[in-house]
Order: C-alpha cells, then sequence, then structure tokens
C-alpha cells in the first residue's frame, strides 16, 4: 500500500518533470524570448545586488561632488556623471531596484482581489453579484489605467507607498475582467457540475476546481503587465509624481536629465534604454509564454 | 438597431455616473480643506468657513455629491484654484489644441500603421516583416515620454530639420482664435504662413503620440492580412488573374478594417492619455498640458473634470465605433440588431 502511494508520487513528479520540459522546448523555439529572459535574469541579478556591484553605491542617496558634475561617459563612469557629478551608472542599477519593487508590489496588491472578484462574478454569472462586481470593473476601466493612476496621486501626497497603492488600484479590473471570463465558460464543464452534485463547498469549487484551470492566462498577463507596470511607474516619476528625489527612480532621472539636453544628453538617454530594456525583456517573455500556454486573448 | 444603440447610450451613462461618484470620493477624502485650497492661505477663517457653506463641505457626503452632481449637469465644474477661472473655460480654451494634435497623430498611425502591416502581411517573413516587427515591439516598450525626448533630441537639437516646442513660435503673432485649430485659424485669416509654421510645429509631437499605435494597428492588419490569404478565394482570384493591387486593396484589405476600427476607437483614449506626456514635452498648451500642470499643483476641481471629461470622450468614441461596425459587419447587424 505504502509502496503503491510512493511509486504514484513518483510518477506524478515524473510527469511534472516532463511537462516542464516540453514547457521549456516549446519556449525555447523562439531565440526573443530566450534572449528576453536572459536580459530579465541580468536585470534581477543586478538590482539585487546593486550595493555591492555599484561602483559608487553611495550616490543613490542625496550625494554632491560638483568637481566630478556634468562628466560624459568614461572608463570610470560607465553613463557619465549628472549635474551634481552623481555617477549614472550607479543611479541606474538602483532605479531598477525601485521599478521592479513597485511592479512586484503592485501585481500582488491588485491581482488576487482581481482574481477573486473575478472568479466570484464569473461562477455567480447572472445573479445580482456578477452584476455590481462587473459594473464596478467597468468604471474602473472607464479611463485609460495612466489617467485614473496620475490623478489619484496627483490628489493624495506623491511618494513610493501612494503610487503603488495607485496603480493597484487601477490595475485589479483588468484580472477580474479577463478571471470573469475563463470562469463564466469553466463553470459549465464536467468537472465543476461534479463537484458541485457531489456537494462541494463553493470555496473548494471556486479555488480548487476553477481557479487552477486559470493560471495560464493570468501568469502571461502578469509578466506582460510587469512591463506595463513599470511604464507608467516611470511615468509618474518622470512628472513628478512618484519616489521623489534624491531617491533614484528612472523617470525622475530622464525628466531631470532631459533639461540638460542637447549638450548632456547621457543624463538621459542612458536611464531612458534602461526602462525600455527591461519593458521590453518582460514583453518577450509574456510572447514566450503566450505560445508555450497557447493562450491568446490576455 | 435602435434598441441596441440606446441600451448602449444607457450603458456608457450607468458608467460616467459611476465614474464621476469614484473621483468626486476619492476628491473628498484626500486630507487638505477644499475650501482653503480654493481661498489660498491669506483668506480668513470666518471667509473659509462661508466658503465652506456655499460649498456644502458641513453636509454628509451623499449631500454633497447632491450638489456637485446638479452643478456639474448644469455645465458648472467650480473654480480653478490654479488659474482662478471656471474650469470649463479653461477646458474651452485648451481642448481645440489636443484635439489637433490627437487627431493628428490618428492620421499618421492609420496612413503608416495601414502600410507597413499591408506590406508586412504580404511579403510575410521577408527582411520588411522582420524589421516592422522589431520596431512594433520597441514601439510598445518604450514609453511615450522617451519617445517624445528622443524624438525632440534627434530631429530637433542634433538635426534641426524640425522645430522644436510650442505651436508656433513666441515671436509669431497667432491668428484670431475661431476653431482653435492653429492650421485652420491661419487659414481662415488668410495667414498661410501661420498655418505651415503650425504643421512644422505639430509633426514631431503628433508622431511621437502615433508610434505605439502604428505598431499596434500595424500587426493587427499584418495577422488580418495573413489569415485571409491563406483563404481558397484569394487564390482563385489569382489563378483568374486578377491584379495584385485590385487583390491587395479590394479583397485583403477589407477584413482587416473591422480590427483596425476598433483598435482605433481604444487608442483615441490612450493617445488622450498619452499626450499628457507629450505636450508636457513639447510645451504643447493643450488640454492634457493643462491636466498635468493641475495635478501637479494638486487643482481638486480640475482634476476631477479633466477625468470626466477623458471618461466622456472614451464612452463616446466607443459608442461611435460599435455604431460603425454595425455598419461595416452585417453579421454584427443582425446579431444585435435581432433582425
Amino acid at each position: 500500500m505504502r509502496d503503491e502511494t510512493k511509486a504514484n508520487l513518483l510518477a506524478a513528479w515524473r510527469q511534472r518533470r516532463r511537462n516542464l520540459a516540453h514547457g521549456w522546448y516549446k519556449y525555447s523555439r523562439n531565440p526573443l524570448s530566450v534572449i528576453g529572459l536572459a536580459v530579465l535574469a541580468l536585470i534581477v541579478l543586478v538590482a539585487i545586488l546593486a550595493p555591492y556591484i555599484a561602483p559608487y553605491p553611495g550616490h543613490a542617496k542625496a550625494y554632491t561632488n560638483f568637481r566630478e558634475a556634468s562628466q560624459p561617459p568614461s572608463a570610470k563612469h560607465f553613463f557619465g556623471t549628472d549635474r551634481i557629478g552623481r555617477d549614472i551608472f550607479s543611479r541606474t542599477l538602483f532605479g531598477y531596484r525601485f521599478s521592479l519593487m513597485i511592479g512586484a508590489v503592485v501585481l500582488a496588491l491588485g491581482v488576487a482581489p482581481g482574481v477573486i472578484l473575478g472568479l466570484l462574478a464569473g461562477y455567480r454569472r447572472g445573479t445580482w453579484i456578477e452584476v455590481v462586481i462587473m459594473r464596478v470593473t467597468d468604471v474602473f476601466l472607464a479611463v485609460p489605467p495612466l489617467v485614473l493612476a496620475l490623478a489619484i496621486t496627483a490628489m493624495l501626497t506623491p511618494n513610493l507607498l501612494n503610487q503603488m497603492m495607485a496603480i493597484a488600484l487601477v490595475w485589479w479590473p483588468w484580472y477580474s475582467r479577463l478571471v470573469f471570463s475563463l470562469a463564466s465558460s469553466l463553470r459549465n464543464e464536467y468537472f465543476v457540475k461534479e463537484a458541485e452534485l457531489t456537494g462541494a463547498s463553493q470555496f473548494h469549487i471556486l479555488f480548487r476546481e476553477i481557479l487552477p484551470n486559470c493560471f495560464a492566462p493570468i501568469m502571461t498577463k502578469m509578466t506582460l503587465d510587469m512591463g506595463l507596470v513599470i511604464l507608467i511607474e516611470s511615468t509618474l516619476s518622470f512628472v513628478g509624481l512618484g519616489i521623489q528625489p534624491p531617491k533614484p527612480a528612472l523617470g525622475t532621472m530622464v525628466a531631470e536629465g532631459a533639461k540638460r539636453l542637447p549638450a548632456e544628453w547621457w543624463s538621459t538617454i542612458f536611464p531612458a534604454l534602461a526602462i525600455v530594456i527591461v519593458i521590453l525583456a518582460f514583453n518577450l517573455i509574456g510572447d514566450g509564454l503566450r505560445d508555450v500556454f497557447a493562450v491568446e486573448d490576455v | 438597431m435602435a434598441k441596441y444603440i440606446s441600451l448602449r447610450l444607457l450603458q456608457s451613462v450607468f458608467v460616467l455616473f459611476g465614474l464621476s461618484l469614484l473621483i468626486f470620493f476619492i476628491a473628498r477624502v484626500v486630507p487638505g480643506d477644499p475650501a482653503r485650497q480654493a481661498l489660498g492661505l491669506l483668506a480668513s477663517q470666518e471667509q473659509v468657513e462661508r466658503v465652506r457653506e456655499q460649498m456644502h463641505l458641513n453636509d454628509p457626503f451623499p449631500v454633497q455629491y447632491y450638489y456637485w452632481l446638479r452643478s456639474l449637469l448644469r455645465g458648472d465644474l467650480g473654480v480653478s484654484s490654479y488659474t482662478r477661472r471656471p474650469v470649463t473655460t479653461d477646458l474651452r480654451q485648451y481642448i481645440p489644441a489636443t484635439l489637433e494634435l490627437i487627431l493628428f497623430a490618428t492620421l499618421i498611425s492609420f496612413i503608416i500603421g495601414q502600410v507597413t502591416g499591408v506590406l508586412a502581411g504580404y511579403f510575410r517573413n521577408s527582411w520588411f516583416d522582420g524589421a516592422s516587427r522589431l520596431v512594433s515591439y520597441l514601439g510598445i516598450a518604450t514609453p511615450s515620454f522617451v519617445i517624445a525626448i528622443l524624438l525632440l533630441f534627434v530631429f530637433s537639437q542634433l538635426l534641426k530639420l524640425a522645430p522644436g516646442i510650442g505651436r508656433i513660435p513666441i515671436m509669431m503673432k497667432a491668428p484670431p482664435t475661431r476653431t482653435g485649430f492653429m492650421m485652420i485659424d491661419g487659414l481662415l485669416a488668410g495667414r498661410l504662413d501661420v498655418t505651415l509654421t503650425a504643421l512644422k510645429h505639430i509633426l514631431l509631437p503628433a508622431f511621437s503620440l502615433a508610434v505605439i499605435h502604428i505598431a499596434q494597428e500595424g500587426r493587427i492588419t499584418r495577422t488580418s492580412i495573413v489569415e485571409t490569404m491563406q483563404k481558397d478565394y484569394i487564390t482563385l482570384h489569382k489563378v483568374h488573374g486578377i491584379r495584385t493591387g485590385r487583390i491587395l486593396f479590394k479583397y485583403l484589405l477589407r477584413p482587416s478594417i473591422i480590427p483596425t476600427v476598433t483598435v482605433m476607437g481604444l487608442d483615441f483614449a490612450f493617445l488622450m492619455s498619452n499626450a499628457f506626456l507629450v505636450e508636457t514635452v513639447y510645451m504643447w498648451p493643450g488640454f492634457s498640458r493643462y491636466a498635468m500642470t493641475a495635478m501637479l499643483n494638486k487643482d481638486l476641481n480640475a482634476i476631477v473634470a479633466v477625468v470626466l471629461v477623458i471618461g466622456l470622450t472614451f464612452a463616446l468614441v466607443n459608442l461611435l465605433v460599435d455604431i460603425i461596425i454595425m455598419f461595416l459587419d452585417p453579421t454584427v447587424r443582425l446579431r444585435q440588431g435581432g433582425a
């Protein structure tokens, strides 16, 4: 008896490993997605290790050294220095820390409520629960997320916490709409009907029967959205409604540097490229996942 | 059909009502006294109390909302604490400049998006297809303020091919405002030089706005063309010896119109939100820059108005798109009209 369970577990584990290997095979067919993954891995690594590998970690805070101000890129300062002498390469590495952290926190705050509400609305389709949830969702989707996020941070005090809350607040409706459409078709599947007949609780049906079948589209959307959230975050800090200086946000660095174009081009071009590269990496990975999971409408 | 349209209209009204409730709620729960903000720091406590009474700030939230909604429906959005003028006056002054910019951007993205999409689809897997794919990836991954700064840097500051910021040079005397569209006003006043200068000034900001949408519309057209090319009737036309150009425009392009129109409708609202950044970079004196100024100065009445205007535009454009699609696509017409 015990050997049998052991054998079953082993078989299940082998199957899972085969699935993973197969998934990776499909993913690696697209060279762009593999490049995206490699680039992202590098960015995450340097962001985590920024305090140790940045040439001038002290420059990520309030720091001035006018003797080194406005230096062009060189072996000493890869990306040059800004108008008060801070090393832009070091600040870019620390800027990535903020971008990635904000992306992760916003999705963590926004996805869970969106998914739960979407599951509930989809499973209870045709009842007042669906009407209330989906009409509220419509209201949040009535203006582009950037406008609502800007308006909310502007009315509150601009800082890191409010910025993350504002973006999360405009982000959940996209997930409730996605999961709603998935759940409302899944609820007619036989495995859900079977669970209903055997008297499973609503909690069990929502989270054990329907939710696991929504994972692929949710994962794909989250990857693509990391790029979008970072885009919105950098936009907010560009206009001055994000993290406040002297903390290094990539958007703020672009805005600061743009005032000194065209002479000191490096102080805006390099942070701008840094933003584009991380968003591009997430998009390429998302596209790869879309192919692996064979999902279309996310 | 009338039933479908009126149902959609009702839905839009509901959504806008919800949006007004949401944004009004946020504007009222934020810390700070709206009356104090409207009067400035120099006003006495008595004056502030009087204005609080006038603005119904001492009443419970639903009552405040009722009074606010009532004046909103009369076209009164309150006074901007930054410009010290009625918000509706401000909006009327600034909206045409943004509209001019957005329409121009739509035109550019439609033309370039269609051409690249058709070429990439027709010559699938060619170098052109690969290049347009790469450009569309970059277009989607680049924030609009980065595009705006890069274009300004390269074309205006390095190559000196385009003028820099603003609608027309400060030294140039603007024609009297009739439509608010600088190019049309120039023509109406018989000043061709203004129209031409305005055209030169609008190219860079409009293109900065259009880049993302060129990428998206190009991809959609390409996908549709590739799909349609595999259809039997296209092969039949080819076998019958119908000219390539005719096949392309008469049979291949037509199915792609419907997704393109849908996306262009969605894009219109996104153009408005991206214009926030492009207008900031190019100092374009439009609605979006006004919105940005309002946000940076915590001008509550103006922020609320801006969000509502964008919501209203979004709703109207979506309604328009649905109606256009109903005319373009007989299957939708039959399904929705319940013929």
